[in-house]
């Protein structure tokens, strides 16, 4: 039953994966997205990971929710009411990865799996939590570093000016600054920046 | 379980996810099939994790690991797009070919 339910979810995750570069309309290719996501969450979940699984599916449901709106910010077809083909070199991108997957497959299919060694600990939940209190602390404060620089990098870089753009060309002087705090009319707009 | 079907699934997405990178050029497209290959990488690191040595939890770690590289990409990455469509009115990776070799 579970080795059913694991080909079952990998193909619909594939199929899903797929249809993501083959529909038109950004909304749709955005949610094919979030099921493949959904399936591979499943297939973690059918792994007896359950927290990690439960991760994946708030965080991807989060994810894709966001990228719908981006997907309406940048692309020049949301809707999908006329095809859309915004591609380059799609034959050596399908040869290269036509060659991976056969080479990944060969992998899988060939090489002669070990034997499982121990078995299924009764709480992996509990098991994580105390295996990153512990032994792996270095890891856990380095994601919680990562992720506080990607906070800083990610609010720096889509900020429409710097700090010291009211000072205009030099940073001599005081700022033409009407409200305090440079948020008056000397804000630079993204159309006069370039 | 055998692993076969997790890794072959996990094969397939990868590969899915190198098409888009390689193929698309819209950026936001390109970062979906970058999306696509972390979560084949996730999908196999918890298959080995759990039908291999499964009392060993460094595996679920990498995976977490993995999860928290894809929230990051993600969000570095529109952060980026942003910037480079306020500078350029850009969003296509063509038209930021800067640092082709």
């Amino acid at each position: 039953m579970q080795t059913v339910l694991a080909w079952g979810f990998g193909v619909l995750a594939v199929v899903c994966a797929l249809l993501v570069f083959r529909l038109d309309s950004m909304a749709r290719v955005t949610f094919a997205l979030l099921a493949s996501f959904l399936f591979v969450a499943f297939e973690v979940l059918l792994l007896g990971l359950n927290y990690l699984g439960v991760v994946l599916v708030l965080m991807t449901v989060m994810e894709m929710v966001i990228m719908a709106v981006f997907m309406v910010m940048y692309m020049m077809n949301p809707a999908g009411l006329v095809p859309m083909a915004m591609y380059h070199n799609r034959a050596g991108a399908m040869a290269v990865s036509v060659g991976t997957f056969c080479l990944l497959a060969a992998g899988t299919l060939l090489v002669d799996w070990p034997e499982r060694v121990g078995r299924p600990v009764s709480d992996p939940t509990a098991e994580l939590g105390a295996e990153l209190m512990s032994s792996q602390m270095p890891t856990m404060m380095t994601l919680g570093m990562v992720l506080f620089a990607a906070i800083l990098a990610t609010v720096t870089l889509s900020m429409p000016r710097g700090r010291y753009d009211r000072f205009g060309g030099s940073p001599r002087g005081r700022p033409t600054d009407p409200v305090p705090g440079g948020l008056g009319p000397t804000t630079v707009s993204p159309g006069e920046r370039r | 379980m055998t692993p076969e079907p997790f890794l072959l699934t996990a094969s397939a997405l990868f590969a899915t996810g190198l098409y888009g990178a390689l193929s698309q050029q819209s950026i936001v497209m390109l970062m979906m099939g970058l999306e696509l290959m972390i979560a084949g990488v996730v999908l196999a690191a918890a298959a080995f994790h759990h039908l291999v040595n499964p009392e060993a939890s460094e595996g679920q770690v990498l995976v977490l690991v993995t999860v928290t590289a894809m929230a990051v990409e993600m969000a570095v990455g529109f952060a980026v797009v942003t910037a480079l469509f306020r500078a350029r009115d850009v969003d296509t990776s063509d038209q930021a070919a800067d640092l082709r070799g």
